[in-house]
């Protein structure tokens, strides 16, 4: 059975983490900020897993997993603010909200 | 049907639908492709050998965490983006592309350190490569004890802080 290489999961993860930076760069609604973070955080933990596959140490899969709770408290408290803005500002869109620039 | 065949269909998948998630306009459709782009990246960890991360993705990312992005997006009843763009578009899509340019730049340079790119044979792996226990005692024999202990705080923070915020009055 070929085996796969290093650089495919390479250039995949750089793909998906390009994607994820462009939707935070280009939408303007915040829930879809922040799915493109999450996008983002799955890219980086795309390569993570295939180091640790090449190195054929598991560390890569414990930080895979720390990743994934962090992009959960992250999501909580996120949603959290969203929900709070829209109830505050009937807002989501990223251009209406720039109370605190000067 | 090799390795690399399913590697490259998922890999597909996982890309296309990264791409609907941020073209769609509609949040609840970009969720969809979300999920389905986890789902792909799921599978390609199962190829990876990553059993035990691949169950978490599963588990955690399109179950958890996509079915609180769902709920939030049902519960504010958003309506569709109506502006396709602001600002400058072709700037920032040029800064993506320069962001993700450093990421696989790095990456690169990480990887050429190594004395060869190609995977170590499956024979050649540990037996218990990804599962369950290996990946439990990485977690609780020493070194990521700490960090381990680190984000359960963090995840506590997060949930006590997502309440304090969503609640209208304290």
């Amino acid at each position: 059975m070929e085996s796969i290489g290093l650089y495919p999961v390479l250039a995949v993860s750089g793909v998906l983490f390009m994607l994820g930076v462009t939707g935070v760069l280009t939408r303007r609604n915040l829930l879809i900020v922040f799915m493109s973070v999450e996008l983002m955080l799955n890219a980086v933990n795309l390569a993570f897993v295939g180091f640790s596959r090449h190195s054929g140490l598991v560390d890569g899969h414990v930080i895979a997993i720390l990743v994934m709770a962090v992009a959960a408290a992250e999501a909580a408290v996120g949603l959290a603010l969203v929900i709070l803005l829209y109830r505050n500002r009937l807002a989501v869109q990223m251009d209406e909200l720039d109370t605190l620039k000067g | 049907m090799t390795e690399a065949t399913f590697f490259t269909l998922f890999s597909l998948i996982a890309i296309g639908a990264g791409t609907a998630v941020i073209t769609l306009r509609n949040p609840i459709q970009s969720a969809v492709a979300l999920v389905v782009s986890f789902f792909a990246l799921s599978a390609i960890y199962a190829l990876l050998g990553a059993h035990f991360v691949a169950m978490l993705q599963v588990l955690v990312y399109a179950g958890a965490i996509m079915v609180l992005f769902v709920f939030v997006i049902m519960l504010l009843n958003l309506r569709e983006e109506t502006a396709s763009s602001w600002g400058d578009l072709s700037a920032r899509a040029l800064w993506s592309i320069v962001a993700a340019g450093t990421l696989v730049g790095g990456l690169l340079i990480a990887a050429t350190s190594a004395q060869h790119m190609g995977f170590p044979a499956a024979e050649l792996m540990p037996a218990d490569y990804g599962t369950v226990e290996a990946v439990g005692r990485a977690l609780f024999d020493g070194r990521w004890l700490l960090p381990f202990e680190a984000v359960s705080a963090l995840l506590t923070v997060g949930v006590v802080g997502a309440v304090v915020l969503a609640k209208r009055t304290l």
